[in-house]
């Protein structure tokens, strides 16, 4: 176990250190009073590094991370689990924009809202199955070009509505799957993805990471299903297949 | 709407055989990529209208008997209707597409290159012989300390105090420009990385992930990392020199790319990392690359992942405000730009952007050097010079224009037998070069290749020195950004100041 006063450090010194301290062997990580350090968790391995963040972490928190699990007991900022490969990041709180840029595995649980374009050219490959949860609401431009993974959206704020509060989405979608809660305006999402209701093989597929995520935030699991799921998925594989001529 | 088939566009070329000559020994029916020859019975017939004269029969065919000839049936000569608008439009009725090509603009634009001139010593100082003496092409890519702090040991020697930045150490100044597996086959890029690792220089993975079998040769390849982050995560990061940042490529400025998932076979998508026979789709922007400061960002998430061992390079296409673009760029920390002119390749571009978008890589060079200097920061960055080098003396000249390397892209497909036909998108390549067809690529031996490039820089190395000898200079960096060497030739005044250079007499 290690723990980190990052108060007044540089991000270059409190990432040397965590790095210095996985390559010592050190398994276990507290990094206390956290203000804005950019680059947490970068290109980090190791499956059983556990980093807990007390405190808010600043940009490209676990880019390119391979690995280990992140837990922010606060809010975290833009582009959360860039280029992620494997891990886990949980965030007590609210997320930027630009989550899961070009994720290709692991988990990103985010308790609140997140920004504009989460999930952009997401994508799965053989095993891996990038997934992100979000327990609030999305900004604009979500989902567009994924090509993989799920992406599962709750709107657990203001449950009063049954209809989920988003804008305009997934365009260029061409693989992965998005999960919704309560239903939504059919027009603002893109020509290129479908929605359908969830079969049992989804409810399955869902009902495992419903229940990480419930217990990862202490959620009431009956609470959230209290409303209704629908999927989306990409029309084609290849959405612009048909657009070009050769000269 | 319901398709016709009835197409107004003709053969453009005709593969005529001369049948006696003709030994009907099929060589041509096995080496064409494109179908054109099948046997019918008693002799080879020519489908005329699938040949794009890539050369490869007329090359293999053992008897001479092939030629391959422009189709005489004119369209009518029209100065403003060109042949290619015309068929363009054509085709464009009968597809409602976009036209796509491979290869760099057709477009007979300025060639600046062929408008400077180099100069040389006579009489007040001396030319040197670079068969006699030593001629130093030695490069360094990566930021320079702005000043070096020295120490002196207790015998009173100097020692370097200023940690150097990561530099790439190249053995003279061409690297091979960013051609993914996927745009090309596995055994071009191959060819690449042997030569690369003869000579001392790079080769830049593209955007297309590193496929296992150029691990091994990481000490010579540039890792790229592009809007799509294809085949990237940490380890990757890690496997070469350097990492690249693609934001744009000079044949198609401001655009994304798509390689269709008819090209996606399994050894693709294992090094891209994508399931197969989905369409890989790099969108235009990074979407987390809005800004300078969102770019410097990606610079130091690279960084961090790498442990500030590897420079990281920008790749951008020459723009129209290129000047502070790259000003930017290298505020923003980036220790190499690779700036790409409009006539750059491309495995695939929409024509629209291809011929029309961007500016000359001569012109680009010459105001991003001015500018860094004026700023006083030309030594945070190297510059590397992209756009159709096809010569040494297209290379000297980018160095003098104030580039530190430049980099070959299409030249090197040259090497392995490109006839730049410009049907890289179609991946029919007959010389196995932008093809995934095993049957194709099969043909392509990486070690007779790589020699071959190892041949061609080699000879373009002393070219070089030859010319840095007549210049009276003994080190390439003597003639880096030396624009007094140069001289101007039919060039207008705004040209020559663009250049920053004089008119040839003055």
């Amino acid at each position: 176990m290690m723990t980190i006063d990052a108060s007044g450090m540089h991000y270059k010194e409190l990432n040397r250190l965590i790095r210095e301290g996985i390559a010592n062997g050190v398994k276990k990580f507290f990094i206390e009073n956290v203000n804005g350090q950019y680059y947490i968790g970068d290109g980090i391995k190791g499956d059983d590094v556990v980093i807990n963040i007390n405190g808010t972490p600043g940009n490209d928190l676990g880019a390119f991370m391979d690995g280990p699990t992140l837990t922010v007991n606060n809010n975290a900022q833009d582009n959360v689990g860039n280029t992620m490969n494997a891990g886990k990041i949980i965030i007590n709180g609210d997320a930027g924009d630009v989550v899961g840029y070009g994720m290709r595995g692991g988990r990103i649980f985010i308790r609140g809202n997140a920004g504009y374009r989460v999930g952009i050219h997401m994508k799965g490959y053989n095993e891996q199955l990038p997934v992100i949860m979000i327990g609030g609401k999305v900004g604009s431009f979500f989902a567009e070009y994924m090509a993989g993974g799920v992406i599962v959206l709750l709107g657990l704020e203001d449950d009063d509505s049954d209809e989920l509060d988003i804008d305009y989405f997934a365009s260029g979608m061409h693989g992965g799957t998005i999960f919704i809660r309560k239903k939504i305006d059919f027009s603002k999402f893109s020509n290129e993805a479908e929605l359908y209701e969830i079969d049992d093989k989804d409810a399955d597929f869902l009902k495992e990471y419903l229940t990480d995520f419930a217990n990862s935030f202490n959620i009431s699991i009956e609470e959230i299903y209290k409303k209704p799921f629908y999927k989306i998925v990409p029309s084609s594989a290849r959405p612009y297949a048909h657009l070009y001529t050769s000269a | 709407m319901t398709k016709s088939s009835f197409s107004n566009i003709q053969s453009e070329y005709l593969a005529v055989i001369d049948h006696n000559k003709c030994v009907r020994c099929k060589r041509c029916i096995q080496n064409c990529g494109w179908g054109t020859y099948s046997f019918g019975g008693d002799k080879i017939l020519a489908d005329h209208s699938k040949c794009v004269a890539c050369g490869r029969c007329y090359t293999y065919c053992p008897e001479g008997a092939i030629s391959i000839i422009k189709n005489p049936t004119v369209i009518r000569e029209n100065a403003n209707w060109q042949e290619p608008l015309v068929k363009n439009i054509w085709r464009q009725s009968e597809t409602g597409g976009i036209v796509i090509s491979g290869m760099g603009t057709t477009f007979k634009y300025k060639k600046y290159f062929d408008h400077i001139l180099l100069d040389a010593c006579q009489v007040t100082n001396p030319s040197i012989d670079p068969l006699r003496e030593p001629m130093e092409l030695r490069t360094f890519l990566g930021k320079k300390p702005s000043k070096l702090d020295l120490d002196f040991d207790e015998k009173g020697e100097p020692v370097l105090k200023t940690k150097m930045p990561p530099q790439i150490e190249l053995q003279t100044p061409f690297v091979f420009g960013a051609m993914s597996y996927g745009s090309i086959s596995l055994n071009a890029q191959k060819a690449m990385a042997l030569a690369a690792r003869a000579l001392g220089i790079v080769m830049n993975t593209g955007e297309g992930g590193l496929h296992d079998d150029l691990v091994p040769f990481g000490k010579n390849i540039i890792v790229q990392v592009a809007s799509g982050r294809f085949g990237v995560h940490r380890d990757y990061l890690n496997s070469g020199v350097a990492v690249e940042i693609k934001i744009g490529q000079g044949a198609k400025p401001g655009i994304g790319g798509h390689l269709p998932g008819e090209k996606i076979g399994i050894d693709i998508s294992r090094t891209r990392m994508i399931p197969v026979g989905t369409d890989a789709i790099s969108p235009a922007p990074h979407h987390d690359i809005y800004s300078i400061e969102d770019l410097r960002q990606l610079i130091y998430a690279i960084k961090e992942a790498t442990e500030y061992e590897k420079p990281v390079s920008v790749k951008v296409a020459a723009v129209h405000n290129i000047a502070a673009i790259v000003s930017g760029i290298v505020r923003a920390g980036a220790d190499i730009v690779y700036i790409d002119g409009y006539s750059g390749g491309t495995g695939a571009a929409p024509i629209v952007i291809r011929d029309h978008v961007g500016i000359p890589i001569e012109l680009a060079l010459a105001q991003v050097d001015e500018r860094l200097r004026e700023e006083g920061i030309r030594n945070e960055a190297s510059i590397i010079a992209a756009g159709s080098i096809r010569s040494s003396a297209d290379a000297v000249k980018a160095i003098a224009l104030g580039a530190d390397a430049v980099a070959i892209g299409t030249a090197a497909l040259i090497v392995m037998g490109c006839h730049v036909c410009g049907k890289c998108n179609t991946g029919n390549c007959s010389w196995g070069i932008t093809t995934q067809r095993p049957e194709l690529v099969r043909r392509l031996d990486p070690e007779v290749y790589g020699e071959r490039l190892y041949n061609l820089i080699s000879a373009w190395s002393h070219e070089i020195q030859e010319v840095l000898g007549a210049m009276g200079v003994n080190s390439i960096e003597s003639l880096r950004g030396s624009r007094e060497r140069l001289r101007g030739i039919e060039l207008t005044d705004a040209e020559l100041k663009a250049l920053g250079i004089k008119h040839a007499g003055l």
